[in-house]
């Protein structure tokens, strides 16, 4: 039976219930909610007067009403040490969402630590350090004297090369703007550390360092273009479930066509319509499905391409485009560079593209018309890209990257109304450090950790065990390394600091590692720590980040972190401050100095020495200027503060100037040279299945709050593989069966489920799942400049057991809308 | 009819482990209660028995359209013609839903093909041989199910759901 709450009614919010902007802290679309609360002996009433909505509520309320709340929308928690109600809801008002709520967001309240009603327990609550076999809780004092000491213990032996840092760079929950700048401040700032890798990739670098080394920054346009545009090309991004509310609330109007009247509006007499789209993607996907629902096969087209073959696609459509002469000459000469030489370098004809991507040469020409054959008067065709993780993660990241880019800028499309190349996102964004004093390209920090190299390693908000290529191997030697640091920690009465910090040193030098964790959650790569240091999250602590269109926004304080838990910059400023001390302590004065300038008591305070101090506009953006400007807040950068409002940038680059010295943005050479990281040509044809995988709609990101939540874990409790039903069968697999999924690199699990649109001999699996690590398969094979390549992966498959209890109840049927 | 029972006296202990809602679930009233009038508030709504249709109605995979708890509330009667979670009548085949998404509210529409629920508004499906469950989709819960009692001349009584209804806070309004 499927998971039901038996909950059939809810505590209507009251008329004084105090309200707080809330920004969702999942994914990059960050949409705006409102956070409710009152006091737990309170409620509001049916009649208009008595509730917070103004509404009569003894009335069934109608379709997209903003006066009603799900049970995942509602908690009790923590206010300033007291029990409040709170109900977290979509704002209606929001110019990002609309009152949309997506099945992630929607369950923010749901997903809060809360002692009263039993969910998010998981939470970490004080720091707890390896203390008699197992972790045990202790102060804050306790725990960052232990890490400081051996930090400051392998510098003095290694140098700051011995001191390997993994940290999140984004926004949103584990990130945002105070957070970088607080741990940034630490590595970069008072120490300069180069052996540091970032969430989701083993190296500090780009993810997208071609758009950028083009001087063309990659969030350059605004929500509002995938309404105005005449097209729209979607490149490996499945943005129905994954940039959810920002495909249905601005995509979807385009595609049904009722985003016209707004054309008509900004275009003046330029012909304009309902809009279509360009999905480049090896899998079908509910996005494909749901773009056909609305704007009808004619208008909606598929390009299902050999997996990895992506850039020849490109360079066949900017090939194409450029002989026909559909391209922007004026703004080719004025403001970009190399333009004929990128056009001869990439020169593809239609005939070689469709042999290398498994297309026709009609689909490809055809798309190209569609991308820039000029509308009816010859006006230029509008046309937004849009490119995530199927690109990003995918072969040859630089040169696919800048292939992208190459078409929209030849076409004039960015900077311009309904246009824009823009990578889709994957949580919000909320980058402030001083600059990465390593090289590039970066070290791969994971090959140096499995080498033995570094004496210890500080995480914060990164599950390497879940969300790492090659992880089989990683967890095996990082395992061993942690392992011979516990053992010796054994070895010595926890209360004798000098004699601990002497067995720790004692197993570094054996090849050993010490390890911090700073999370949330208890982690997979936290089974291996040593310590870990408890942070608050978003709603916790003030937290500013920014999304997709740049839009930048406060989510305010709502309720208390749980138990000693405290923002990540803070964590970061207390670290900084026993380190100067404990340098003190040894006569290195020196040294301590340069841990000056972490006495932050507030995250206000770290958000004013990091963004407002030092990001461009940053200027004009203050705590109470932005809780002023609600959950629409400004587009950054921020240009001035006017008339008691932030002004923003609505698009980057509409003048025609680069980021580049010159302000000109420059074209790339972007050859096509196979399947380009090491190792992918041989796992392919060694190997029957591609092991193609990402995120599916219920679960975030690694499901480290949803592995706590009953209906998350109840639809998926393993980790989905779709595959072809004839390949099923041939397996001799049913749907819910477990399987072992595995290659040369390492095995993991996941459980069957047959899906026809999927074509033979290619499966998708949900990745970075606790219950069956996808990254386990991915080979350690980057690109020059470390960019990991996790959606060209091939492998086996066979039978573990049949479908396990807690799957039995499942539905297997088709995820695609059909009436 | 037992497993139905039994299915709501689970739900309601499940309702009583989570403190707070039973706390606060009396009705509303904003004007303060004086001690002498506060009673034992019932932990769950009172949900009316209201016949929906007789077995002799239904035929296999034909939706038959109803409404319930009252008639604000559309809803679907189903005979899938195998047994399934919730299923009545002496097939054990009968089920009830909530046609309204749990999302935004929308109406759903029945997929006699593969037996699902459909939303327009944000393409959300629920599998009617699954207790509802969200094949795909938008909402943060399940789609709700009638609690069902099938008399001695084969009368269909609902006479409960297992989680909130759209677009009210309470399920009886």
């Amino acid at each position: 039976m499927a998971y039901k709450r038996q909950i059939d009614r809810l505590p209507i919010v009251p008329k004084e219930a105090k309200r707080h902007n809330v920004v969702c802290h999942y994914c990059i679309v960050g949409c705006g909610y409102h956070a409710y609360s009152w006091p737990t002996n309170k409620q509001g009433g049916t009649a208009p007067d008595q509730n917070a909505f103004g509404a009569d509520l003894s009335k069934q309320q109608p379709a997209e009403t903003a006066n009603w709340y799900a049970p995942s929308m509602y908690n009790i928690v923590k206010q300033n040490g007291e029990d409040v109600h709170i109900v977290i809801k979509p704002d209606k008002d929001c110019v990002v969402n609309s009152g949309l709520g997506s099945v992630r967001g929607a369950r923010i309240a749901e997903m809060s630590y809360s002692r009263q009603r039993n969910t998010q327990l998981q939470r970490l609550t004080d720091p707890m350090v390896w203390r008699y076999g197992q972790m045990q809780p202790t102060s804050w004092d306790d725990a960052l004297d232990l890490v400081a000491r051996v930090t400051v213990g392998v510098i003095n032996e290694m140098g700051e090369d011995g001191l390997f840092v993994s940290a999140f760079d984004h926004g949103g929950a584990g990130g945002g703007y105070e957070n970088t700048w607080g741990t940034g401040k630490l590595y970069f700032g008072a120490m300069k550390v180069k052996n540091i890798r970032i969430h989701n990739r083993p190296a500090y670098n780009s993810e997208v360092h071609a758009t950028r080394d083009m001087g063309i920054g990659e969030l350059n346009n605004c929500y509002e273009d995938a309404e105005l545009a005449d097209t729209i090309v979607a490149v490996g991004t499945n943005a129905l479930e994954t940039q959810t509310n920002y495909f249905l609330n601005h995509w979807i109007p385009n595609l049904r066509g009722t985003s016209v009247d707004k054309k008509k509006a900004e275009f003046g007499s330029e012909p304009v319509e309902q809009g279509r789209i360009i999905v480049v993607d090896p899998r079908r996907t509910v996005t494909v499905n749901a773009c056909e629902v609305e704007a009808g096969k004619d208008r909606v087209m598929h390009l299902a391409i050999n997996s990895g073959t992506d850039l020849a696609l490109f360079n066949a459509w900017l090939t194409y485009i450029a002989d026909k002469g559909w391209v922007d000459r004026a703004l080719i000469a004025a403001s970009t560079k190399d333009f004929d030489k990128a056009v001869a370098g990439n020169k593809t004809s239609l005939e070689e593209a469709a042999r290398i991507t498994g297309l026709t040469a009609d689909q490809i020409r055809q798309s190209a018309e569609w991308i820039a054959q000029p509308k009816a008067g010859g006006a230029r065709r509008r046309t937004m890209f849009a490119y995530e993780k199927g690109l990003i993660w995918g072969n040859d990241n630089y040169r696919t990257n800048g292939a992208l880019v190459n078409v929209a800028l030849a076409t004039g499309n960015i900077g311009r109304p309904g246009g824009g190349c823009v990578r889709m996102g994957g949580h919000q964004e909320g980058y402030s450090r001083p600059d990465y004093p390593g090289p590039r390209p970066a070290f791969y920090v994971d090959k140096l950790l499995i080498g033995g190299k570094g004496g210890v390693h500080h995480i914060w908000g990164c599950d390497h065990y879940k969300t790492t290529l090659n992880a089989f191997k990683f967890k095996q030697a990082y395992k061993k390394r942690t392992d011979l640091v516990k053992d010796a920690m054994l070895t010595v009465p926890y209360g004798d600091r000098n004699a601990m910090v002497n067995a720790i040193m004692g197993a570094i030098k054996k090849g050993g590692l010490f390890a911090v964790d700073v999370d949330i959650v208890p982690t997979k790569i936290g089974e291996a720590c040593h310590v870990w240091l408890p942070a608050a999250t978003s709603g916790e602590a003030n937290l500013t980040s920014m999304n997709g269109e740049r839009r930048m926004r406060l989510t305010e304080r709502y309720m208390d972190p749980p138990g000693q838990a405290i923002p990540d910059c803070l964590v970061a400023a207390r670290i900084a401050n026993h380190m100067e001390r404990v340098l003190r302590e040894q006569g290195n004065a020196k040294e301590a100095d340069k841990f000056k300038g972490f006495d932050w008591k507030t995250e206000e305070d770290a958000f004013m020495d990091g963004y407002h101090g030092h990001e461009k506009g940053g200027e004009f953006v203050t705590y109470e200027r932005l809780r002023a400007m609600g959950t629409n807040g400004f587009q950054e950068p921020a240009v001035d503060f006017k008339d008691g409002k932030i002004v923003g940038t609505k698009r980057l680059f509409a003048d025609g100037k680069f980021n580049s010295k010159d302000g000109k943005a420059t074209f790339m050479e972007t050859k096509w040279r196979g399947l380009e990281a090491p190792g992918k040509e041989a796992e392919m044809k060694k190997w029957p299945y591609l092991i193609n995988n990402g995120r599916t709609n219920v679960v975030w990101q690694n499901a480290y709050l949803d592995q706590d939540n009953e209906f998350v874990m109840d639809r998926f409790p393993y980790p989905f593989i779709q595959m072809n039903p004839q390949d099923a069968a041939e397996l001799k697999l049913k749907e819910g069966d477990l399987v072992e999924v595995y290659n040369d690199n390492g095995s993991t699990q996941a459980i069957v489920y047959p899906t026809a649109t999927a074509k033979r001999k290619q499966t998708f699996m949900l990745f970075a799942n606790p219950n069956g690590v996808q990254g386990n398969v991915v080979s350690p094979g980057v690109n020059e400049l470390i960019i990991p390549n996790y959606k060209q992966t091939w492998g086996g498959i066979r039978k573990l057991a049949d479908a396990p209890e807690g799957v039995k109840h499942l539905s297997f049927k088709s995820q695609d809308y059909a009436v | 009819m037992k497993r139905c029972d039994a299915m709501v006296d689970v739900g309601r202990r499940k309702f009583l482990a989570g403190a707070g809602i039973a706390a606060a679930s009396v009705a509303a009233a904003s004007v303060p209660v004086s001690a002498a009038k506060a009673g034992p508030g019932p932990a769950r709504v009172d949900y009316p028995s209201s016949r929906l249709a007789n077995i002799n109605d239904l035929k296999v995979n034909e939706p038959v359209s109803v409404n319930y708890p009252d008639s604000d509330g559309p809803g679907v009667l189903l005979k899938l013609g195998k047994r399934v979670p919730a299923g009545v009548g002496p097939d054990g085949d009968i089920v009830g839903f909530s046609t309204t998404c749990p999302h935004k509210g929308f109406p759903l529409s029945y997929n006699k093909s593969d037996r699902t629920l459909n939303c327009p508004g944000h393409y959300s499906r629920f599998d009617c041989e699954a207790g509802g469950l969200q094949v795909w989709g938008q909402a943060t819960q399940n789609l709700p199910q009638y609690a069902l009692r099938v008399d001695a001349k084969g009368d269909i009584f609902a006479e409960g759901i297992d989680e909130l209804l759209y677009g009210r806070l309470s399920n009886v309004l």
